[in-house]
């Protein structure tokens, strides 16, 4: 209760323009120049679309964050979540002052440290242990905090043969290890960190992943932005969800992740779009609808590990005898492909097309999957792409045995492993 | 979210993340709490030039030397220019060595935000480290370099007695002063001009070029007409050059009216330059 607040956003906005910068902006900067030496609003400030990636843009300028509020209290591990184009990035950015909102204020108490990136500011020419210092020094330690950590952040990476070596001859994980040593003993008061764990093999980041509870445990403040619930999930006390540029919700972590994933996953399942009003797509093709068909009519919206389901996809072609084909890429919730998987390139003739993939039950794990779907033509080029087109949850249903931690593995096939007695 | 309402009201915040700010502030404070960083990248200048070479910092030394060699063919020898008696190689070793690191620290700082886009796109720190550095690394090399300007200029004067320096030379700490601030205003008022306008870029290298012209680099000012001389002393690297050689070498006009004139040119400039620097580097990630 007596918790201070150490970081609290009041209003904060951003807005960006979308396409090129270059060509246009200079007759934008003239009006906006003219309307604010005549004391009027910023003309571009008024207009503005909601930042919804699937739609067709209505205007040249998009809101990335819209009258963001929250509060932070000192302590507080908080996980932020959201579909891609949410705004995490741009809050991110924001509270590490990369950029500066359009409009509202955000006020920080304490040192404030962020890991967008591991080894930002690494010289491949400069030696481990120089690089150590610089980097440090960009995170915003001193060279005294730096010497007193430097045995165990060569301990961590466990570099020290090649702590005299310039990086570049290093190998990709020393590399990324070196990195992430010194960001893992940054010790400033709040700490931002973007997904950086997806770097590194599993056990490297089962380490990074005990590093940043052993931070929190000693009461610094994290804000973790993530697509792998797990990890927010095991890190995170409270969550934040984003949607659209705005704050959907906020509490502890479980309610958070349940919220986010029930409305998500209810408004993916299923998408249809009408021709010539917003299908997403270009002058070759169009997408006008795709969704997710249970064999169970019963309880048709939720999938379990032992249901089959299909996705179904519905294409408008315009060109005439145009040899194509789809191609399906299937991700769990943190990013890994599971599968990818195309249809035969056929001639097609101008009109409506269907396509529909089977998912046999027994297949997939208990996890969020997302659908990535691109139309390539002569089984050469991309000519439409569209990432998290679908997203769905398979539910863990039946198991046996009184183990109920998460079943590892991207998928989960009913395989034949029988024992007997020899 | 409702306990956290009541808490804490003391408006005592460290930071204030907002879209607008105090556009005359340099924010020195901060920048002396990341005095590691800016010796850091000092080190990392000097240091990554010479990585993977024989000869290591003596590049330092070769550069100007060379460069002193062809302009004494090309306009001691061809063109025949007037050093006003002044032995050429002591000539010109002196007025390129000023002259690059002003151009060098010019061309560095005016690329600022370009060229670490992605560093700055990542993490923050005052910016105005990077071309603080730029400046402080190019100093560095600097004094590498008049070291052998000096054992030249030992060399002519106790031993040839071909010049005839005088206590001008006092000056001489506030003349690569003033050089250093105009250097680093220049470069912050063009890399805030080209992080969304690229076209500047084109220009600069050509006008840099142009500008050694306009000053007397390569050339006494005494080799203008009085007419002209009035334009080049507007110029405000003139008086810096002219008082540098005067004080050195016993030849050049020492002008306590036209340093001042450079002295506050450089003041307008560098207010200007934060001004504009501080407006951009709150935003220019998002254009650059």
């Amino acid at each position: 209760m007596s918790k201070d607040i150490v970081i609290k956003a009041e209003n904060i906005s951003k807005q960006y323009r979308l396409g090129q910068v270059g060509t246009g902006t200079l007759s934008h900067d003239l009006k906006r120049w003219w309307s604010l030496m005549r004391g009027k609003e910023d003309p571009y400030l008024q207009v503005g679309v909601d930042n919804d990636r699937t739609k067709k843009a209505t205007s040249e300028y998009a809101w990335a964050l819209k009258d963001v509020n929250f509060e932070i209290a000192s302590g507080d591990t908080i996980g932020i979540i959201g579909k891609n184009g949410a705004g995490k990035s741009t809050l991110l950015k924001l509270l590490s002052r990369v950029t500066s909102p359009t409009s509202g204020e955000i006020k920080i108490k304490g040192r404030i440290a962020s890991l967008l990136e591991v080894g930002t500011g690494f010289h491949p020419e400069l030696t481990g242990r120089e690089n150590i210092y610089m980097n440090g020094a960009i995170l915003g330690m001193t060279k005294k905090e730096i010497s007193s950590k430097f045995d165990e952040i060569v301990d961590f990476a466990g570099v020290e043969m090649y702590i005299d070596t310039p990086v570049k001859r290093y190998s990709s994980g020393m590399y990324v290890r070196l990195a992430f040593g010194v960001a893992a003993h940054l010790e400033p008061e709040i700490l931002i960190v973007d997904e950086v764990l997806a770097v590194g093999d599993a056990e490297f980041q089962k380490k990074c992943l005990g590093k940043m509870s052993d931070v929190a445990s000693h009461g610094r403040t994290i804000i973790f932005v993530s697509h792998n619930m797990q990890a927010v999930q095991s890190l995170c006390k409270s969550a934040m969800y984003m949607k659209a540029g705005k704050v959907t919700d906020m509490g502890p972590t479980a309610t958070v992740i349940n919220n986010y994933l029930s409305r998500e996953i209810r408004n993916s399942m299923e998408r249809k779009w009408q021709l010539d009003v917003d299908a997403p797509g270009n002058d070759k093709v169009r997408l006008l609808s795709a969704e997710i068909l249970t064999s169970d009519a019963i309880n048709n919206s939720v999938i379990s590990i032992n249901t089959a389901f299909s996705i179904k996809f519905e294409f408008y072609n315009y060109l005439e005898g145009q040899l194509l084909n789809l191609s399906l890429f299937l991700n769990t919730a943190s990013g890994v492909c599971v599968f990818a998987v195309g249809t035969q390139a056929k001639n097609l003739s101008k009109g409506h097309h269907s396509a529909e993939l089977q998912i046999p039950p027994n297949f997939l794990n208990d996890d969020i999957y997302t659908i990535n779907l691109m139309v390539v033509k002569d089984t050469a080029s991309v000519i439409f792409k569209m990432d998290d087109l679908l997203i769905f949850e398979v539910i863990d249903s039946v198991r046996n045995g009184a183990w109920f931690g998460k079943w590892p593995g991207a998928v989960r096939p009913d395989l034949k492993f029988t024992s007997e007695k020899m | 979210m409702t306990d956290t309402e009541k808490i804490n009201h003391t408006d005592t915040w460290d930071i204030n993340i907002t879209g607008t700010r105090g556009k005359f502030d340099l924010n020195l404070q901060e920048v002396w709490r990341y005095r590691d960083l800016l010796s850091m990248f000092v080190k990392k200048d000097i240091i990554t030039v010479y990585k993977q070479t024989i000869l290591g910092p003596i590049w330092f030394l070769i550069q100007p030397i060379m460069t002193t060699l062809i302009y004494v063919v090309i306009f001691g020898q061809v063109a025949k220019i007037s050093t006003d008696g002044v032995p050429p190689i002591l000539f010109y070793l002196g007025s390129i060595t000023i002259w690059n690191y002003f151009s060098e620290t010019l061309t560095l700082t005016s690329k600022t935000f370009t060229e670490n886009a992605t560093i700055f796109g990542k993490v923050y720190f005052p910016r105005i480290i990077l071309p603080l550095s730029k400046v402080l690394s190019g100093m560095l090399k600097l004094l590498i370099q008049l070291s052998l300007f000096l054992v030249f200029w030992a060399y002519y004067y106790f031993v040839k007695h071909g010049i005839t320096p005088n206590w001008h030379i006092v000056y001489f700490p506030l003349l690569l002063f003033v050089l250093a601030i105009m250097s680093l205003s220049f470069g912050i008022i063009i890399t805030s001009l080209t992080t969304k306008y690229r076209d500047l870029n084109f220009l600069i290298s050509f006008a840099i070029q142009l500008l050694m012209y306009a000053t007397p680099v390569i050339y006494p000012i005494s080799i203008a007409s009085p007419q002209k001389q009035i334009w080049l002393w507007l110029n405000p690297l003139t008086s810096i050059f002219e008082a540098f050689k005067f004080a050195f070498l016993g030849q050049g006009v020492f002008s306590y009216f036209w340093l001042g004139y450079s002295v506050v040119f450089t003041i307008v400039i560098l207010v200007f330059g934060v001004v504009i620097f501080n407006v951009v580097e709150k935003r220019f990630i998002d254009t650059v």
